[in-house]
């Protein structure tokens, strides 16, 4: 997994709880810096697709290991 | 980039209805959407200070009944006194271990968010509700507030 600058542990959480997470965390996060977003709900991996898409963040990793989903997200 | 905007209409209070207005509302304002939400009728339940939402499955086929229920206590079985109370409680320990949010959580997202949340003051008249029962930073309007903002919204949802 590539370097990031903050790391957020969504697992165990369900829609749309991992993707409100994320936003508040970026929100905190200056613009370049990736966060690390880890979760175990399926339905993240499409919806953190179409987040990156809508806000104008780069979704620069979406992967599955282990069961779980890590993304990482570049704050635009 | 424009900001979109979404209008929702929440008319329902029971506990499985009040889960759309705030998920969809919450995640809009994570997306960068403007958001405004018109409680009306039985919506007005959801904003209450003191949430006792509950979840029926009386004449409601849909609802999934775990350990086999439905068929252990067929239609008049469930309109058993205490019966709704027992289904709500399951019903939300079942949403705590999937992770689900609970809508007190939901709904300080939205408010977090700048969501606006209006209750309709003619089902407050029209119900004599106390508005010191409703939780702080609503506002109260009627319908022709909702079309100014439904009005031009990219996304109008009725729930």
């Amino acid at each position: 997994m590539a370097n990031f600058d903050q790391e957020l542990d969504a697992t165990g959480l369900n829609c749309p709880l991992p993707i409100l997470r994320a936003k508040k965390t970026l929100s905190s996060m200056g613009s370049g810096q990736v966060l690390h977003v880890i979760a175990t709900d399926p339905g993240s991996v499409k919806d953190f697709d179409a987040f990156a898409k809508q806000t104008g963040n780069t979704l620069l990793e979406s992967k599955e290991e282990g069961g779980k989903f890590h993304f990482l997200i570049k704050k635009s | 980039m424009d900001q979109k905007k979404l209008a929702i209409i929440a008319t329902k209070g029971s506990l499985d209805w009040a889960y759309p207005p705030f998920i969809l509302a919450s995640t809009a304002a994570a997306l960068g959407y403007e958001v405004q939400v018109f409680f009306t009728f039985y919506g007005l339940q959801l904003l209450k200070k003191k949430l006792a939402l509950e979840v029926t499955p009386l004449g409601n086929p849909g609802m999934p009944m775990p350990l086999g229920m439905d068929k252990w206590f067929p239609v008049l079985g469930l309109a058993l006194p205490g019966m709704q109370a027992l289904i709500t409680a399951m019903m939300k320990q079942k949403m705590k271990s999937k992770g689900v949010a609970s809508i007190e959580e939901l709904r300080s997202m939205c408010l977090e968010a700048d969501v606006k949340l209006i209750a309709c003051q003619m089902t407050v008249d029209l119900f004599d509700m106390p508005t010191s029962e409703f939780i702080e930073g609503i506002e109260y309007a009627g319908a022709t507030t909702f079309f100014e903002f439904a009005g031009d919204s990219d996304i109008c949802l009725y729930i």
